[in-house]
């Protein structure tokens, strides 16, 4: 009796250590492969609808605003994408939005604390990927979506139930393997 | 002696807070004073380890400016507080609160304390044991040489 819970006692650093390595190695391997963030802060829309905004158009983008009630009844799934002239990401992303708009797939832009002119030379250069483009010059909209920094990417389903959220560029991975199959789930 | 009472400036200088421009300030110093308390409690999402009131980060400085819209409107802490935490959620509380997600971070140190006072326990008790423990009777062998021994002690007193 005695020496078993001796035995035990030794044995429980041990095993706290083979815990903690454990845990350890998954977070490592989360953050190589990206499925954990240690600094991501889960949104707190996902499974709501968007919260209740009108926001202006880009007159020069040539098409409407946005406002939370086109994202009410959808016939497909959409892509509400908050982004920057002044956004370095952004451009990263951009060819991956513009190849969802050619499929299209209806992506929805949300351009946040940016200057008129500028985000019309962003889509003059660039290719304008949007349906519909909001002008959010306060930042006050993202707010309230709880963006953290552009970009910011959200799919919402066809009852404009928001489904996902990604911080960070749509890159060709991201695109691959989250976004195509989140689309096809909800079209 | 200059360096010296620099030095002892630079003891004497409150916390720097990154609200210096007096046009982001309350008229109010009371209701001021209650969103530093505010802000401070909330995290900036940019910069991770400070809070609202010490970061510079653009999203920082439109939360302090939400925080003092909200309480000169006459909002509650605990209203304004709620407005933020509904958009960023618990990340954005720097004291986070106790749910199931927050049960290890908060039991934590009181695993380790019960955890740490159960060894004690166990260790005084297999002390004590060690103490009390009777000692066996000593074997007709062990009898017989401890009879030689003191033999020989004796003899040796004797010669």
């Amino acid at each position: 009796m005695a020496t078993t819970s001796r035995r035990v006692l030794m044995l429980a650093p041990l095993g706290l250590a083979a815990a903690g390595g454990a845990g350890f190695y998954a977070m490592l391997r989360g953050m190589g492969s990206g499925s954990y963030d240690p600094k991501g802060v889960p949104s707190v829309l996902v499974g709501k609808p968007a919260p209740a905004f009108v926001l202006p158009a880009l007159d020069e983008a040539g098409v409407p605003g946005l406002e939370d009630s086109a994202l009410r009844e959808l016939p497909a799934p959409v892509l509400v994408n908050f982004w920057a002239s002044w956004c370095v990401p952004c451009i990263v992303e951009h060819p991956q939005l513009m190849t969802l708009a050619r499929e299209g797939v209806p992506v929805f832009g949300i351009n946040y604390k940016d200057k008129p002119v500028d985000a019309a030379a962003f889509l003059a250069r660039r290719g304008n990927p949007f349906q519909r483009l909001g002008r959010d010059e306060p930042g006050r909209v993202a707010i309230d979506w709880g963006v953290y920094g552009v970009p910011e990417t959200y799919i919402l389903d066809r009852k404009g139930i928001i489904r996902w959220r990604w911080p960070g560029p749509v890159t060709p991975e991201v695109l691959a393997q989250d976004i195509r199959p989140l689309l096809r789930r909800h079209a | 002696m200059l360096r010296r009472i620099a030095f002892a400036a630079l003891l004497l200088a409150g916390p720097a807070f990154a609200v210096g421009l007096p046009s982001e300030m309350l008229q109010d110093p009371a209701q001021e004073a209650r969103a530093r308390e505010i802000g401070r409690e909330l995290r900036c999402l940019v910069c991770q380890n400070q809070s609202i009131e010490d970061s510079e980060a653009g999203l920082a400085r439109d939360l302090r400016r939400i925080v003092r819209e909200r309480v000169s409107a006459g909002e509650s802490d605990a209203q304004v507080v709620a407005f933020v935490h509904d958009r960023y959620g618990d990340f954005v509380l720097l004291r986070p609160p106790f749910n199931a997600v927050t049960a290890v971070l908060w039991g934590a140190p009181l695993l380790a304390l019960g955890g740490g006072v159960l060894a004690i326990v166990l260790s005084r008790r297999r002390m004590r044991s060690a103490l009390v423990a009777e000692v066996a009777p000593l074997s007709p062998e062990e009898r017989a040489r401890l009879a030689a021994l003191e033999l020989i002690e004796e003899d040796k007193r004797i010669s």
